[in-house]
């Protein structure tokens, strides 16, 4: 085996196996602490090992034997964390033994612990990225623009709460799933739309690597909860989105909007299996919820083989669905715009109008304006508008089309 | 496991009849589930007192809290929960019987 490959066997057993073997040590050893940095172990024994020895023939196995070897050793050391293991057995023994089904993968539990509700938001987003993702701590502070240090602390911070507090580890009951799950759902949501909509001056405008992980653990999420119609509404959304991106954002860094996008090159796989997870969910008859609605509005988009075929009439009928199920003003924002290619610029802008208590602090709301009134001949209220866009607007790409824009009107 | 539940509020002496009853509801239910350890109401805080004997002089005693806050513990719970899960549906029902808020919080 060449040492690419073996690297190459390293980088998929870390994809694949990190959070099994994270999730595995959890269960064993009742601390996310113990588990983490003994997956990390065996991960660095594997790079120091494999190239030698040869990869195993099963990777996740030896990975979990040996990560299991460094937790135990690391607590035969640290005597006094006596108390912790039996804790941990205690924490084991009130647990019922797992009834078979997907619903019962242990990373599925890790999920649920690190999307716990008495997280903060942001810390839910990083515990998972590191925990189930498997990204470094470094990795995530850069995504999210924060000090290494900071990132750190905010995830250790989380690792003693779960632990003094006892946050549980398991799927919630069935009372409490719903909830849960959109939970964990908001979470992967929220990585997904800091990658395609990356914020701050020194970014890029899209971070694949968190768009390709927001992906990847939606991907895991609808593997283990193959009967939630939105984790697989989320999954589709997020491909649909993905499908564009390149030819979302012009060689120029300029943001280019999805009526003036190069179909063509749009990525035909993902929109293949978006539209799949669409009909899917519409097959099961079952009342979709937002992420569902929001994919099936992206599935008419890229049904149109051209901009001027997106049957508006039908995308307008997903937003009303979707009002009624999230009437939040940003929601009518984008139902607006659907209504000016159906009805015309002025009945949008008389709508949009209203939105301007609301969302005076968004962007978008002054982008949506000034493109009204500029179809409407309004130029100077248009130029006002993107003014005030522009002072809004942390990506980079939507800058450079903001100032073009404006600049246009002259 | 035991967490502290720690009634906020941010008025005195501000409860009514109904509530009264409603946590004596909720606290027939902590017994009966095994979650009950201790329930108290307090004071308001201006009839706290502070002591400080750390020094080698004299105890120093303050009248009053020792922090003025706009909010503050009107009243605690004890309570017996199998983990926070547990701890805080409990709490979603203390919450509405005693109409404040609630803070949970593990002991060591």
């Amino acid at each position: 085996m060449s040492p690419a490959d073996v690297t190459e066997a390293i980088v998929r057993a870390h994809h694949d196996e990190w959070a099994r073997v994270v999730a595995s040590l959890t269960r064993r050893f009742g601390d996310l602490d113990v588990a983490e940095d003994a997956a990390a172990e065996a991960f660095a024994t594997a790079v120091e090992r494999w190239p030698a020895d040869g990869v195993p023939p099963n990777p996740g196995g030896w990975l979990t034997t040996t990560a299991n070897r460094r937790a135990i050793d690391r607590l035969r050391r640290e005597s006094k964390r006596g108390e912790k293991q039996r804790a941990a057995l205690m924490w084991q023994d009130d647990d019922p033994a797992p009834a078979p089904g997907p619903v019962d993968d242990e990373r599925l539990r890790l999920i649920f612990t690190c999307c716990h509700p008495a997280l903060a938001p942001e810390t839910r987003v990083a515990l998972t990225l590191r925990m189930v993702g498997g990204l470094t701590v470094p990795e995530i502070a850069r995504a999210f623009l924060v000090q290494e240090t900071a990132m750190g602390q905010r995830i250790t911070r989380a690792k003693a709460k779960i632990r003094a507090a006892r946050i549980p580890y398991r799927v919630p009951a069935a009372g409490d799933l719903p909830a849960r799950v959109s939970g964990v759902l908001a979470v992967l949501f929220l990585v997904f739309n800091e990658g395609y909509l990356a914020t701050g001056p020194g970014t890029d405008p899209v971070r694949a690597d968190l768009t390709a992980e927001a992906i990847r653990l939606a991907r895991l999420v609808r593997t283990l909860l193959p009967e939630d119609g939105e984790a697989a509404g989320l999954l589709a959304l997020m491909l649909l989105t993905e499908a564009r991106r390149p030819a979302r954002v012009a060689a120029s860094g300029e943001l280019v909007p999805l009526d003036r996008q190069d179909r063509s090159a749009w990525d035909g796989a993902l929109v293949a299996e978006g539209h799949r997870l669409v009909r899917e969910r519409l097959a099961s008859g079952v009342a979709p919820g937002r992420y569902q609605v929001l994919a099936a509005i992206n599935a008419v988009h890229t049904s149109a083989p051209d901009a001027r075929d997106t049957d508006w009439s039908q995308v307008v009928a997903l937003y009303d669905q979707l009002v009624r199920l999230d009437p939040s003003p940003v929601v009518a924002l984008n139902r607006a715009v659907a209504v000016a290619e159906l009805d015309g610029p002025e009945v949008a802008l008389a709508t949009v109008d209203r939105l301007g208590d609301a969302l005076a602090r968004y962007h978008a709301f002054h982008a949506t304006r000034a493109e009204l009134l500029r179809r409407l001949g309004r130029d100077p209220e248009a130029r006002a508008a993107y003014d005030e866009a522009l002072a809004l607007a942390g990506n980079t790409a939507e800058t450079a089309y903001l100032t073009r824009r404006r600049d246009e009107l002259g | 496991m035991q967490y502290l539940v720690s009634v906020i509020d941010d008025r005195t002496a501000s409860g009514t009849d109904e509530e009264m009853a409603a946590i004596d509801v909720f606290n027939d239910r902590l017994r009966a589930g095994g979650h009950w350890v201790f329930a108290g109401g307090l004071a308001s805080p201006g009839t706290a007192t502070v002591v400080d004997s750390r020094g080698d002089g004299a105890p120093v005693v303050t009248d009053g809290p020792f922090v003025e806050t706009k909010e503050h513990v009107a009243g605690l719970w004890v309570w017996e929960a199998a983990d926070l899960d547990e701890a805080l549906a409990l709490a979603v029902d203390g919450s509405k019987a005693c109409h404040r808020k609630l803070e949970v919080r593990p002991f060591l």
